[in-house]
């Protein structure tokens, strides 16, 4: 029992602490490739390449004035960037980071819990991540403030909707279970998803650019019109935490891409590789190798998510209801009645 | 502990919890705060619902009710901006009307919930029917009408809804 505890805490802090340290380096890196993509040098002064700049960000962070306006509600006020931060962590527990690794003749599962619920657990802790910005937004009492948190928990629930139903045709494809370890099993034996799955991988793809509020749908800070949004009000390291959590939420929807559609820590020919290099089951290298890959793939899609910030112009708020509701739902639709018929044939599913 | 189970003691916490941030709804002055306490409730009856290995109905009640429900009613009272100093008052006759229809509601599930229990309801399978597998093929096959009925009832306040919401009707 003893062990199992500090086995799972020790678990807790990892994934706590990558994914930290993850959305640090995010930041950085969007720095960089920014200034790539706009043929600029970008941060290069803290350390070599500025590989030390989120250090220095963060530190500026923690020692500039805290402001909080005495006409808002304290308690709340102080509530909304916490939410933020607690929602966007708590999503790194369901996920399968590796193969389970053989330590002194146990075997020790790489994922904070498996529960057979995953997928639905992590709808439901998304659902509450409106919550941060609505009441940040609100406590706030500022009109700008309330429109951005406003326009954030629309958008939200807007595209969580079509988001829903491109995961449902996905459960279909991967057997049926709503568990995210199954899930990234089933794409060991036969092909990744994204091969059955690819009208549902580009909805799933642009939904999560909308919940996590980045460019083309950052509506809700749009600074050209709303100041900054919903935490125009916030100073210091309250504003951090919600600068913190976009990115802490760039990475885990990263990540449940690539556990979904790409494999999650599969990769082509890994059993060939495994095979070659003469590795049994639950060895350490092979979980090793498979976070590697997992995580190749997550900073890929991050880089993607970067690239498509400093590619595309905002979305004008109509277009961007029109293209939740009219153009991405009925799609995830089609989807869904297309993966039925299709797993019909595969034999995956019977009536 | 005591002689109860970890069970029994977090069913009797989460009962306190829920009934008494059920009060603080009632109670608190700011609508705003109404609403964060009915969803601390939701999350509290949510709990309830795991301890009875009900996981999915947990779950759904926490992203339908919490993440949606409460959310259009936090935008309609943060649009609204009702504060307490521009709520309009209540007249007290209003207030006894309130109390007692809201008591009567209360006489009339106590009643039914009474009813059910002489009636002997009958349990379906065995503790596991709460998990999605199970739920699932009860919904599709023993209730399938009554789901379809649901489902046509809910299709039928979509479209209402979208038609209250337009503008003109052309």
């Amino acid at each position: 029992m003893i062990t199992f505890l500090i086995y799972k805490l020790i678990l807790c802090v990892v994934v706590f602490a990558i994914s930290l340290g993850i959305a640090a380096y995010s930041t950085l890196w969007e720095r960089k490739l920014s200034a790539l993509l706009q043929d600029r040098v970008g941060p290069d002064r803290a350390g070599p390449f500025g590989l030390l700049q989120p250090l220095a960000d963060g530190g500026k962070m923690f020692f500039k004035e805290e402001i909080i306006p005495n006409v808002s509600n304290r308690f709340l006020f102080i509530l909304g960037p916490s939410l933020v931060m607690l929602t966007a962590l708590m999503t790194g527990a369901v996920i399968p980071w590796a193969k389970d690794v053989y330590i002194g003749g146990a075997l020790y599962s790489m994922q904070i819990t498996d529960i057979n619920i995953g997928v639905l657990y992590l709808f439901g802790v998304v659902s509450m991540g409106v919550y941060g910005i609505m009441i940040g937004g609100w406590a706030s009492n500022n009109k700008y403030a309330l429109l951005g948190a406003i326009r954030a928990s629309s958008q939200m629930i807007s595209y969580e909707i079509a988001m829903g139903i491109a995961v449902i045709a996905l459960i279909i494809t991967s057997g049926g279970t709503l568990s995210l370890r199954e899930i990234v099993e089933t794409q060991d034996a036969g092909f990744a998803n994204i091969v059955w799955q690819p009208l549902g991988f580009i909805i799933f793809f642009v939904c999560a650019l909308a919940e996590t509020n980045r460019a083309p749908f950052d509506l809700p800070e749009c600074e050209a019109e709303l100041v900054g949004g919903y935490h125009t009000e916030y100073s210091s390291m309250k504003l951090g935490l919600f600068l913190f959590a976009e990115y802490i939420n760039m990475f885990i929807s990263s990540a449940i891409m690539s556990a979904f559609y790409f494999g999650g820590y599969n990769f082509p020919f890994s059993h060939e590789l495994y095979d070659a290099m003469g590795l049994q089951d639950g060895s350490k290298w092979i979980a090793l190798i498979g976070f590697l890959a997992f995580f190749t793939k997550i900073v890929i899609f991050i880089s993607v998510f970067m690239w498509i910030r400093w590619t595309l112009p905002r979305f004008r708020y109509d277009q961007l209801m029109k293209l939740g509701w009219k153009v991405l739902l009925p799609l995830s639709l089609l989807n869904l009645a297309i993966t039925v018929v299709v797993e019909f044939f595969r034999g995956n599913i019977s009536f | 502990m005591l002689g109860y189970t970890i069970t029994q003691w977090l069913f009797g916490i989460l009962s306190f919890l829920s009934i008494m941030f059920a009060l603080m709804v009632v109670f608190s002055r700011n609508p705003v705060n109404s609403i964060l306490y009915l969803v601390l409730t939701f999350f509290c009856i949510a709990g309830l619902y795991l301890l009875l290995n009900a996981q999915f109905l947990a779950v759904v009640h926490i992203v339908v009710y919490s993440g949606a429900i409460m959310v259009l009613f936090l935008f309609v009272i943060m649009l609204m901006n009702l504060n307490q100093d521009n709520e309009p008052q209540r007249a007290t006759l209003n207030k006894i009307i309130a109390g007692v229809s809201g008591g009567m509601l209360l006489v009339v599930l106590v009643g039914s919930l009474k009813g059910g229990e002489q009636l002997g309801l009958q349990s379906y399978g065995s503790s596991q029917i709460g998990l999605v597998k199970n739920l699932g093929k009860v919904l599709f096959s023993e209730f399938l009408f009554p789901f379809e009925i649901a489902s046509i009832l809910l299709l039928a306040a979509l479209v209402g809804s979208i038609m209250i919401g337009k503008k003109e009707i052309k």
